[in-house]
Protein backbone atom coordinates (compact mmCIF):
# COMPACT_ATOMS: atom_id res chain seq x y z
CA UNK A 1 0.00 0.00 0.00
CA UNK A 2 0.98 3.68 -0.65
CA UNK A 3 -0.18 6.74 0.66
CA UNK A 4 -0.84 9.48 -1.89
CA UNK A 5 -1.79 13.30 -1.21
CA UNK A 6 -4.66 14.21 -4.09
CA UNK A 7 -3.07 17.12 -4.90
CA UNK A 8 -4.50 19.00 -7.86
CA UNK A 9 -8.11 18.65 -8.85
CA UNK A 10 -8.81 17.71 -12.45
CA UNK A 11 -10.48 20.89 -12.82
CA UNK A 12 -7.02 22.79 -11.76
CA UNK A 13 -5.18 20.43 -14.51
CA UNK A 14 -7.53 21.36 -17.20
CA UNK A 15 -7.03 25.07 -17.11
CA UNK A 16 -3.22 24.82 -16.38
CA UNK A 17 -2.45 23.35 -19.20
CA UNK A 18 -4.84 24.78 -21.92
CA UNK A 19 -3.34 27.86 -20.37
CA UNK A 20 -0.41 27.24 -21.21
CA UNK A 21 -1.01 27.07 -25.17
CA UNK A 22 -3.12 29.70 -25.22
CA UNK A 23 -1.30 32.27 -23.13
CA UNK A 24 1.78 31.21 -25.99
CA UNK A 25 -0.05 32.27 -28.93
CA UNK A 26 -0.78 35.63 -26.95
CA UNK A 27 2.69 36.24 -26.51
CA UNK A 28 3.68 35.66 -29.61
CA UNK A 29 0.47 36.83 -31.11
CA UNK A 30 1.07 40.09 -29.16
CA UNK A 31 5.38 40.55 -29.89
CA UNK A 32 3.96 40.61 -33.78
CA UNK A 33 1.43 43.35 -32.78
CA UNK A 34 4.14 45.20 -30.38
CA UNK A 35 6.82 45.00 -33.24
CA UNK A 36 4.75 47.51 -35.22
CA UNK A 37 5.23 50.49 -32.96
CA UNK A 38 7.92 49.21 -29.99
CA UNK A 39 8.78 52.23 -28.41
CA UNK A 40 9.14 50.89 -24.42
CA UNK A 41 12.87 50.85 -23.12
CA UNK A 42 14.42 51.26 -19.62
CA UNK A 43 16.07 53.98 -19.58
CA UNK A 44 19.16 54.88 -16.60
CA UNK A 45 19.01 59.02 -17.71
CA UNK A 46 20.24 58.43 -21.31
CA UNK A 47 21.83 55.33 -20.97
CA UNK A 48 19.10 52.51 -22.27
CA UNK A 49 19.20 49.61 -19.73
CA UNK A 50 17.33 47.69 -22.15
CA UNK A 51 15.15 48.20 -25.52
CA UNK A 52 12.10 46.00 -25.63
CA UNK A 53 13.19 45.23 -28.71
CA UNK A 54 16.91 45.71 -30.51
CA UNK A 55 15.80 45.26 -34.35
CA UNK A 56 18.03 41.77 -34.67
CA UNK A 57 15.74 40.02 -30.95
CA UNK A 58 12.33 40.52 -34.15
CA UNK A 59 14.70 39.46 -36.89
CA UNK A 60 16.38 36.31 -35.06
CA UNK A 61 12.51 35.62 -34.21
CA UNK A 62 10.97 36.07 -37.55
CA UNK A 63 8.60 38.15 -35.80
CA UNK A 64 8.84 41.57 -38.49
CA UNK A 65 6.19 42.64 -40.74
CA UNK A 66 3.52 40.55 -39.34
CA UNK A 67 1.24 42.80 -37.46
CA UNK A 68 -2.03 41.63 -39.41
CA UNK A 69 -1.10 38.15 -38.80
CA UNK A 70 -0.35 38.70 -35.53
CA UNK A 71 -3.84 40.90 -34.59
CA UNK A 72 -5.81 38.09 -36.11
CA UNK A 73 -4.34 35.22 -34.06
CA UNK A 74 -4.59 37.60 -30.86
CA UNK A 75 -7.91 38.28 -31.42
CA UNK A 76 -9.21 34.82 -31.69
CA UNK A 77 -7.31 33.17 -28.87
CA UNK A 78 -8.25 35.69 -26.42
CA UNK A 79 -11.87 34.72 -26.25
CA UNK A 80 -9.81 31.39 -25.28
CA UNK A 81 -7.84 32.96 -22.92
CA UNK A 82 -10.61 34.92 -21.27
CA UNK A 83 -12.76 31.77 -20.99
CA UNK A 84 -10.74 29.35 -19.84
CA UNK A 85 -9.05 32.23 -17.34
CA UNK A 86 -12.81 32.62 -16.37
CA UNK A 87 -13.39 28.99 -15.49
CA UNK A 88 -10.38 28.95 -13.59
CA UNK A 89 -11.50 31.80 -11.25
CA UNK A 90 -14.98 30.82 -11.07
CA UNK A 91 -13.60 27.42 -10.18
CA UNK A 92 -10.99 28.31 -7.62
CA UNK A 93 -13.72 30.39 -5.69
CA UNK A 94 -16.45 27.93 -5.76
CA UNK A 95 -14.67 24.90 -5.16
CA UNK A 96 -12.56 26.37 -2.34
CA UNK A 97 -9.31 25.66 -3.82
CA UNK A 98 -9.14 29.45 -3.08
CA UNK A 99 -7.79 28.16 0.45
CA UNK A 100 -4.70 27.36 -0.63
CA UNK A 101 -3.75 30.13 -2.72
CA UNK A 102 -4.81 33.16 -1.70
CA UNK A 103 -2.02 34.25 0.72
CA UNK A 104 -2.93 35.36 4.18
CA UNK A 105 -0.79 37.68 6.36
CA UNK A 106 2.00 35.57 7.13
CA UNK A 107 2.35 34.35 3.53
CA UNK A 108 4.76 37.44 2.96
CA UNK A 109 7.09 36.96 6.02
CA UNK A 110 6.91 32.90 5.01
CA UNK A 111 8.02 33.49 1.16
CA UNK A 112 10.77 35.88 2.61
CA UNK A 113 12.10 32.59 4.31
CA UNK A 114 11.15 30.61 1.61
CA UNK A 115 13.49 32.65 -0.51
CA UNK A 116 16.45 32.60 1.68
CA UNK A 117 15.84 28.90 2.03
CA UNK A 118 16.05 28.23 -1.86
CA UNK A 119 19.09 30.69 -2.05
CA UNK A 120 20.55 28.16 0.77
CA UNK A 121 20.98 30.60 3.70
CA UNK A 122 18.53 29.37 5.73
CA UNK A 123 18.40 25.38 6.72
CA UNK A 124 15.21 24.64 6.76
CA UNK A 125 11.76 25.91 5.18
CA UNK A 126 8.53 26.88 6.92
CA UNK A 127 5.78 24.42 6.96
CA UNK A 128 2.97 24.06 4.19
CA UNK A 129 0.13 22.62 3.07
CA UNK A 130 -0.49 22.81 -0.39
CA UNK A 131 1.33 25.85 -1.24
CA UNK A 132 4.03 27.88 1.03
CA UNK A 133 3.86 31.37 0.77
CA UNK A 134 6.11 32.34 -1.97
CA UNK A 135 4.12 30.05 -4.24
CA UNK A 136 0.97 31.88 -2.80
CA UNK A 137 2.13 35.56 -3.75
CA UNK A 138 3.36 34.50 -7.17
CA UNK A 139 0.31 32.44 -8.35
CA UNK A 140 -2.56 34.31 -7.19
CA UNK A 141 -0.32 37.26 -8.68
CA UNK A 142 -0.49 35.47 -11.71
CA UNK A 143 -4.27 35.14 -11.21
CA UNK A 144 -4.52 39.18 -10.33
CA UNK A 145 -2.26 39.58 -13.57
CA UNK A 146 -4.66 36.97 -16.30
CA UNK A 147 -7.15 39.57 -15.13
CA UNK A 148 -4.71 42.38 -15.76
CA UNK A 149 -4.24 41.73 -19.10
CA UNK A 150 -7.51 41.08 -20.00
CA UNK A 151 -8.54 44.30 -18.84
CA UNK A 152 -6.06 46.45 -20.44
CA UNK A 153 -6.70 44.46 -22.98
CA UNK A 154 -10.30 45.22 -23.75
CA UNK A 155 -9.28 48.92 -22.86
CA UNK A 156 -6.90 49.00 -25.98
CA UNK A 157 -9.16 46.86 -28.17
CA UNK A 158 -12.28 49.00 -27.77
CA UNK A 159 -11.06 52.71 -26.23
CA UNK A 160 -14.02 54.10 -27.88
CA UNK A 161 -17.17 51.67 -27.06
CA UNK A 162 -15.47 50.98 -23.55
CA UNK A 163 -14.12 54.71 -22.78
CA UNK A 164 -14.65 54.04 -18.61
CA UNK A 165 -12.55 51.07 -18.95
CA UNK A 166 -9.77 52.90 -20.85
CA UNK A 167 -10.17 55.28 -18.70
CA UNK A 168 -9.99 53.10 -15.79
CA UNK A 169 -6.55 51.76 -16.86
CA UNK A 170 -4.94 55.10 -17.44
CA UNK A 171 -5.80 56.31 -20.62
CA UNK A 172 -4.99 54.39 -24.33
CA UNK A 173 -1.43 54.37 -24.01
CA UNK A 174 -1.15 53.66 -20.25
CA UNK A 175 -3.09 50.83 -20.66
CA UNK A 176 -0.90 49.46 -23.92
CA UNK A 177 1.87 50.05 -21.59
CA UNK A 178 0.41 47.86 -18.83
CA UNK A 179 -0.72 45.64 -21.16
CA UNK A 180 2.74 45.40 -22.20
CA UNK A 181 4.19 45.16 -18.72
CA UNK A 182 2.16 42.01 -17.79
CA UNK A 183 2.92 40.38 -20.79
CA UNK A 184 6.87 40.88 -19.41
CA UNK A 185 5.98 39.43 -16.45
CA UNK A 186 4.13 36.90 -17.78
CA UNK A 187 7.37 35.88 -19.51
CA UNK A 188 9.91 36.27 -15.93
CA UNK A 189 6.92 33.82 -14.47
CA UNK A 190 7.14 31.65 -16.88
CA UNK A 191 11.00 30.97 -16.56
CA UNK A 192 11.10 30.96 -12.81
CA UNK A 193 8.63 28.95 -12.65
CA UNK A 194 10.39 26.37 -14.90
CA UNK A 195 13.34 27.10 -12.93
CA UNK A 196 11.84 26.10 -9.87
CA UNK A 197 9.28 22.87 -11.10
CA UNK A 198 12.76 21.33 -12.21
CA UNK A 199 14.84 21.97 -8.59
CA UNK A 200 11.48 20.87 -7.14
CA UNK A 201 11.88 17.59 -9.33
CA UNK A 202 9.68 15.29 -10.74
CA UNK A 203 7.28 14.06 -7.79
CA UNK A 204 5.95 17.61 -7.81
CA UNK A 205 5.88 17.46 -11.53
CA UNK A 206 3.69 14.60 -12.46
CA UNK A 207 1.48 15.66 -9.60
CA UNK A 208 0.21 18.39 -12.20
CA UNK A 209 -0.47 15.87 -14.79
CA UNK A 210 -1.92 12.87 -12.39
CA UNK A 211 -3.70 14.93 -9.41
CA UNK A 212 -1.55 12.88 -6.47
CA UNK A 213 1.38 12.97 -5.22
CA UNK A 214 3.01 9.32 -3.66
CA UNK A 215 3.46 10.81 0.32
CA UNK A 216 7.37 10.85 1.74
CA UNK A 217 7.11 11.44 5.24
CA UNK A 218 10.64 11.87 5.15
CA UNK A 219 11.34 13.99 2.18
CA UNK A 220 13.62 16.76 3.15
CA UNK A 221 11.67 19.02 0.36
CA UNK A 222 8.23 18.35 1.54
CA UNK A 223 8.46 19.18 5.37
CA UNK A 224 4.77 18.13 6.62
CA UNK A 225 2.78 20.44 8.99
CA UNK A 226 1.32 17.63 11.02
CA UNK A 227 2.57 14.65 12.86
CA UNK A 228 0.93 11.53 10.61
CA UNK A 229 -1.37 10.84 13.50
CA UNK A 230 -3.27 14.45 12.75
CA UNK A 231 -4.15 14.20 9.48
CA UNK A 232 -7.26 13.58 8.59
CA UNK A 233 -8.27 9.40 7.73
CA UNK A 234 -7.50 8.52 4.71
CA UNK A 235 -10.21 8.71 1.99
CA UNK A 236 -11.63 5.32 0.47
CA UNK A 237 -11.01 4.85 -3.74
CA UNK A 238 -12.79 7.72 -4.96
CA UNK A 239 -13.86 5.74 -8.41
CA UNK A 240 -15.14 2.75 -9.32
CA UNK A 241 -13.15 -0.10 -8.80
CA UNK A 242 -10.00 -1.01 -10.01
CA UNK A 243 -8.42 1.02 -7.54
CA UNK A 244 -8.62 4.39 -9.51
CA UNK A 245 -8.10 7.45 -7.19
CA UNK A 246 -8.42 10.64 -9.53
CA UNK A 247 -9.85 10.67 -12.86
CA UNK A 248 -6.98 12.40 -14.74
CA UNK A 249 -7.58 14.20 -18.22
CA UNK A 250 -10.75 11.77 -18.66
CA UNK B 1 -3.81 20.80 13.84
CA UNK B 2 -1.00 23.20 13.01
CA UNK B 3 -2.70 26.56 15.11
CA UNK B 4 -1.78 28.80 12.41
CA UNK B 5 -3.16 26.67 9.35
CA UNK B 6 -6.18 26.93 11.48
CA UNK B 7 -6.17 30.35 11.18
CA UNK B 8 -6.04 30.45 8.04
CA UNK B 9 -8.81 27.89 7.25
CA UNK B 10 -6.68 25.98 4.88
CA UNK B 11 -7.63 22.78 4.71
CA UNK B 12 -5.62 19.39 4.72
CA UNK B 13 -5.16 17.49 1.63
CA UNK B 14 -6.91 14.51 0.82
CA UNK B 15 -5.20 11.17 1.32
CA UNK B 16 -5.96 7.71 0.70
CA UNK B 17 -3.85 4.53 0.86
CA UNK B 18 -3.76 2.91 -2.43
CA UNK B 19 -2.32 -0.67 -3.59
CA UNK B 20 1.26 0.11 -5.32
CA UNK B 21 0.26 -1.28 -8.78
CA UNK B 22 -3.04 1.33 -8.73
CA UNK B 23 -0.71 4.25 -8.29
CA UNK B 24 1.41 3.11 -11.35
CA UNK B 25 -1.99 2.19 -13.44
CA UNK B 26 -3.37 5.88 -12.43
CA UNK B 27 0.00 7.21 -13.43
CA UNK B 28 0.48 5.61 -16.52
CA UNK B 29 -3.37 6.56 -17.33
CA UNK B 30 -2.46 10.59 -16.76
CA UNK B 31 -0.02 10.40 -18.82
CA UNK B 32 -1.69 8.68 -21.95
CA UNK B 33 -4.22 11.41 -21.45
CA UNK B 34 -1.92 14.37 -21.16
CA UNK B 35 0.31 12.72 -24.53
CA UNK B 36 -3.10 12.57 -26.79
CA UNK B 37 -4.40 16.19 -24.99
CA UNK B 38 -0.74 17.50 -26.04
CA UNK B 39 -1.58 16.74 -29.58
CA UNK B 40 -4.48 19.46 -29.70
CA UNK B 41 -2.84 22.23 -29.91
CA UNK B 42 -0.30 21.20 -32.63
CA UNK B 43 -3.10 19.91 -34.46
CA UNK B 44 -5.17 23.25 -34.11
CA UNK B 45 -2.25 25.43 -34.97
CA UNK B 46 -1.03 23.50 -38.23
CA UNK B 47 -4.84 23.43 -39.03
CA UNK B 48 -5.01 27.01 -39.13
CA UNK B 49 -1.69 27.42 -40.51
CA UNK B 50 -2.38 24.97 -43.30
CA UNK B 51 -6.22 26.64 -43.91
CA UNK B 52 -6.44 28.73 -47.12
CA UNK B 53 -6.27 32.20 -46.93
CA UNK B 54 -9.21 34.71 -46.68
CA UNK B 55 -8.55 37.78 -47.94
CA UNK B 56 -5.09 37.73 -46.66
CA UNK B 57 -5.83 36.18 -43.46
CA UNK B 58 -6.43 32.35 -42.47
CA UNK B 59 -9.61 31.50 -43.10
CA UNK B 60 -10.35 30.26 -39.32
CA UNK B 61 -9.18 33.25 -38.21
CA UNK B 62 -11.00 35.34 -40.34
CA UNK B 63 -14.47 33.67 -39.29
CA UNK B 64 -13.20 34.61 -35.78
CA UNK B 65 -12.73 38.31 -37.22
CA UNK B 66 -16.11 38.41 -38.40
CA UNK B 67 -17.43 36.77 -35.54
CA UNK B 68 -15.84 39.61 -33.23
CA UNK B 69 -17.17 42.25 -35.57
CA UNK B 70 -20.66 40.99 -35.15
CA UNK B 71 -20.12 40.76 -31.10
CA UNK B 72 -19.15 44.42 -31.11
CA UNK B 73 -21.93 45.74 -33.42
CA UNK B 74 -24.62 44.63 -30.35
CA UNK B 75 -22.70 46.99 -27.99
CA UNK B 76 -21.80 49.73 -30.62
CA UNK B 77 -23.48 52.80 -29.96
CA UNK B 78 -23.14 56.40 -31.49
CA UNK B 79 -23.95 57.97 -28.16
CA UNK B 80 -20.06 56.51 -27.00
CA UNK B 81 -17.79 59.72 -28.07
CA UNK B 82 -14.15 59.67 -28.45
CA UNK B 83 -12.54 61.13 -25.79
CA UNK B 84 -11.91 64.87 -27.17
CA UNK B 85 -8.99 67.75 -25.90
CA UNK B 86 -8.49 71.14 -25.91
CA UNK B 87 -6.71 72.40 -29.13
CA UNK B 88 -3.30 73.22 -27.36
CA UNK B 89 -3.24 69.12 -26.58
CA UNK B 90 -3.15 69.26 -30.91
CA UNK B 91 0.38 68.27 -32.32
CA UNK B 92 1.49 70.82 -34.84
CA UNK B 93 2.35 68.34 -37.46
CA UNK B 94 0.17 65.46 -37.48
CA UNK B 95 2.23 62.09 -38.31
CA UNK B 96 1.65 61.14 -42.19
CA UNK B 97 1.93 57.42 -42.31
CA UNK B 98 1.07 56.28 -45.85
CA UNK B 99 0.59 57.42 -49.59
CA UNK B 100 -1.37 54.65 -51.36
CA UNK B 101 -3.82 56.82 -52.98
CA UNK B 102 -2.19 59.76 -53.39
CA UNK B 103 0.70 59.38 -55.09
CA UNK B 104 -0.68 60.21 -58.10
CA UNK B 105 -1.21 64.46 -58.81
CA UNK B 106 -4.40 65.71 -57.15
CA UNK B 107 -6.82 66.25 -60.67
CA UNK B 108 -6.71 69.84 -61.24
CA UNK B 109 -10.46 68.90 -62.16
CA UNK B 110 -11.28 67.47 -58.77
CA UNK B 111 -15.08 66.85 -58.10
CA UNK B 112 -16.34 64.33 -55.18
CA UNK B 113 -17.92 62.05 -57.21
CA UNK B 114 -21.21 60.73 -55.15
CA UNK B 115 -23.02 57.12 -56.48
CA UNK B 116 -26.66 57.20 -55.59
CA UNK B 117 -29.01 54.03 -55.38
CA UNK B 118 -31.20 53.97 -58.89
CA UNK B 119 -29.78 56.91 -59.94
CA UNK B 120 -26.93 58.58 -61.78
CA UNK B 121 -23.59 59.97 -59.87
CA UNK B 122 -23.23 63.69 -59.10
CA UNK B 123 -20.10 65.58 -58.77
CA UNK B 124 -20.06 67.87 -55.69
CA UNK B 125 -17.22 71.00 -55.26
CA UNK B 126 -15.55 71.92 -52.15
CA UNK B 127 -18.00 74.46 -51.87
CA UNK B 128 -20.75 72.39 -51.29
CA UNK B 129 -19.26 70.15 -48.74
CA UNK B 130 -18.06 73.92 -46.92
CA UNK B 131 -21.69 74.99 -46.91
CA UNK B 132 -22.50 72.23 -44.55
CA UNK B 133 -21.95 72.89 -41.02
CA UNK B 134 -17.98 72.40 -39.87
CA UNK B 135 -17.47 71.09 -36.79
CA UNK B 136 -14.15 71.17 -35.07
CA UNK B 137 -12.79 67.37 -33.37
CA UNK B 138 -9.42 67.45 -31.14
CA UNK B 139 -9.38 64.01 -30.52
CA UNK B 140 -6.48 60.86 -30.00
CA UNK B 141 -5.84 59.53 -33.56
CA UNK B 142 -5.11 55.94 -32.88
CA UNK B 143 -3.10 53.77 -35.72
CA UNK B 144 -3.78 50.05 -35.90
CA UNK B 145 0.34 49.75 -35.82
CA UNK B 146 -0.38 50.77 -32.01
CA UNK B 147 0.87 54.74 -31.73
CA UNK B 148 -1.75 57.43 -31.55
CA UNK B 149 -1.29 61.12 -31.47
CA UNK B 150 -4.05 64.27 -30.75
CA UNK B 151 -4.79 65.74 -34.16
CA UNK B 152 -6.75 68.63 -34.64
CA UNK B 153 -9.09 68.35 -37.25
CA UNK B 154 -11.92 70.41 -39.19
CA UNK B 155 -15.14 69.58 -41.16
CA UNK B 156 -18.35 68.30 -42.28
CA UNK B 157 -20.48 65.67 -40.59
CA UNK B 158 -20.78 63.03 -42.63
CA UNK B 159 -24.10 62.32 -41.27
CA UNK B 160 -25.00 65.92 -42.27
CA UNK B 161 -23.72 65.65 -45.92
CA UNK B 162 -25.86 62.47 -46.07
CA UNK B 163 -28.51 63.95 -44.74
CA UNK B 164 -28.58 66.99 -47.25
CA UNK B 165 -27.84 64.92 -50.35
CA UNK B 166 -30.24 62.23 -48.90
CA UNK B 167 -27.75 59.45 -49.00
CA UNK B 168 -27.21 55.93 -47.73
CA UNK B 169 -30.76 54.43 -48.32
CA UNK B 170 -32.78 52.51 -50.27
CA UNK B 171 -35.68 54.72 -50.58
CA UNK B 172 -33.38 57.87 -51.48
CA UNK B 173 -35.06 59.74 -48.26
CA UNK B 174 -33.19 61.31 -45.59
CA UNK B 175 -31.34 58.36 -43.51
CA UNK B 176 -32.30 57.98 -40.17
CA UNK B 177 -31.46 55.31 -37.65
CA UNK B 178 -35.13 55.26 -36.44
CA UNK B 179 -35.78 52.72 -40.18
CA UNK B 180 -32.87 50.68 -40.16
CA UNK B 181 -33.80 48.63 -43.11
CA UNK B 182 -34.02 51.15 -45.49
CA UNK B 183 -30.30 52.28 -44.66
CA UNK B 184 -27.86 50.52 -46.86
CA UNK B 185 -25.35 48.43 -44.62
CA UNK B 186 -21.47 50.00 -46.09
CA UNK B 187 -20.94 53.16 -46.97
CA UNK B 188 -17.41 52.86 -49.28
CA UNK B 189 -15.22 55.30 -50.81
CA UNK B 190 -11.91 55.42 -52.83
CA UNK B 191 -9.57 57.54 -53.78
CA UNK B 192 -9.48 59.07 -57.43
CA UNK B 193 -6.73 56.93 -59.06
CA UNK B 194 -8.59 53.83 -56.68
CA UNK B 195 -5.03 53.20 -54.89
CA UNK B 196 -6.72 53.04 -52.07
CA UNK B 197 -10.43 51.93 -50.70
CA UNK B 198 -12.29 51.40 -48.26
CA UNK B 199 -15.83 50.14 -46.82
CA UNK B 200 -17.46 51.57 -43.07
CA UNK B 201 -20.62 49.75 -41.25
CA UNK B 202 -23.20 52.58 -41.64
CA UNK B 203 -23.28 52.81 -38.05
CA UNK B 204 -19.98 53.92 -37.87
CA UNK B 205 -20.18 56.33 -40.60
CA UNK B 206 -23.45 58.08 -39.05
CA UNK B 207 -21.66 58.35 -36.00
CA UNK B 208 -21.73 62.05 -34.67
CA UNK B 209 -17.79 62.59 -35.19
CA UNK B 210 -17.49 60.76 -38.47
CA UNK B 211 -16.25 64.00 -40.56
CA UNK B 212 -15.39 65.06 -44.21
CA UNK B 213 -12.29 66.36 -42.95
CA UNK B 214 -10.94 69.59 -45.14
CA UNK B 215 -8.67 71.36 -42.22
CA UNK B 216 -6.33 70.64 -40.11
CA UNK B 217 -5.15 72.55 -37.61
CA UNK B 218 -7.71 75.62 -38.68
CA UNK B 219 -5.78 74.89 -42.17
CA UNK B 220 -6.95 73.54 -45.31
CA UNK B 221 -5.77 69.80 -45.33
CA UNK B 222 -2.43 69.44 -47.53
CA UNK B 223 -1.73 66.80 -50.18
CA UNK B 224 -0.63 64.34 -47.99
CA UNK B 225 -2.99 64.57 -45.42
CA UNK B 226 -5.25 64.08 -48.13
CA UNK B 227 -6.25 67.47 -49.99
CA UNK B 228 -8.91 68.47 -50.69
CA UNK B 229 -11.30 66.67 -48.37
CA UNK B 230 -10.45 63.63 -46.47
CA UNK B 231 -12.37 60.73 -44.10
CA UNK B 232 -11.81 61.38 -40.06
CA UNK B 233 -13.71 58.11 -38.56
CA UNK B 234 -12.64 58.04 -34.70
CA UNK B 235 -14.47 55.22 -33.64
CA UNK B 236 -11.93 53.39 -36.75
CA UNK B 237 -8.53 53.03 -36.75
CA UNK B 238 -6.52 55.25 -39.15
CA UNK B 239 -6.44 52.68 -42.06
CA UNK B 240 -10.17 53.42 -42.61
CA UNK B 241 -9.39 57.47 -42.51
CA UNK B 242 -9.16 57.45 -46.80
CA UNK B 243 -7.38 60.21 -47.97
CA UNK B 244 -8.15 62.72 -50.85
CA UNK B 245 -11.84 61.11 -51.36
CA UNK B 246 -12.86 60.58 -55.16
CA UNK B 247 -16.06 58.65 -54.85
CA UNK B 248 -18.49 58.02 -52.31
CA UNK B 249 -20.97 54.54 -52.49
CA UNK B 250 -23.41 52.54 -50.53
CA UNK B 251 -23.80 48.68 -50.75
CA UNK B 252 -25.70 46.31 -48.51
CA UNK B 253 -22.34 43.92 -49.37
CA UNK B 254 -18.80 45.02 -47.91
CA UNK B 255 -17.53 47.37 -50.38
CA UNK B 256 -13.90 46.90 -50.63
CA UNK B 257 -11.34 47.29 -48.38
CA UNK B 258 -7.56 47.83 -49.41
CA UNK B 259 -6.18 46.54 -45.98
CA UNK B 260 -8.90 43.92 -45.38
CA UNK B 261 -7.09 42.53 -48.66
CA UNK B 262 -3.78 42.64 -46.85
CA UNK B 263 -4.74 40.78 -44.29
CA UNK B 264 -6.42 42.67 -41.34
CA UNK B 265 -9.81 43.05 -40.23
CA UNK B 266 -12.54 44.58 -42.12
CA UNK B 267 -14.15 45.99 -39.02
CA UNK B 268 -10.90 47.55 -36.93
CA UNK B 269 -13.72 49.31 -34.86
CA UNK B 270 -12.38 51.03 -31.64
Amino acid sequence: MKRIVHKHPLAIRWFHWINFPVLSIMIWSGMLIYWAYDPYKITIGDWTLVSFFPDWFYKALGWSRRLAEGMAWHFAFMWLFLLNGLLYIGYTFVSGEWRHLVPDRKAFREAIEVTLYDLGLRKTQPPFIKYNGAQKIAYFSIMLMGIGSALTGYAIYKPTQFYWLTALMGGYEMARLLHFALTIGFVLFFLIHIAQVIRAGWHNFQSMITGFEELKPNAPNRPNPTAAADRPTPTPPLKNGGGAIDPALS
Amino acid sequence: MNPTNQQNNEPHLPESDVAESAVRRRMIKSFGWFALASAVPFGVYSWIKSSPNLLGARKPLRRVLDVNETVARTYFSNANLVKTFPAEAAVKNARVNGFDGIRTPLPTDWKLQVDRAGDEPFLLTMDDIRSLPKHELIYDFKCVEGWSQIQHWGGARLSDFMAKYKLGTHSGNVPTPDNPDDLFKHVGMETPDKGYYVGVDMESALHPQTLLAYELNGQPINNQHGAPVRLIIPVKYGVKNLKRIGRIFFSDTRPRDFWTERGYDYYVGL
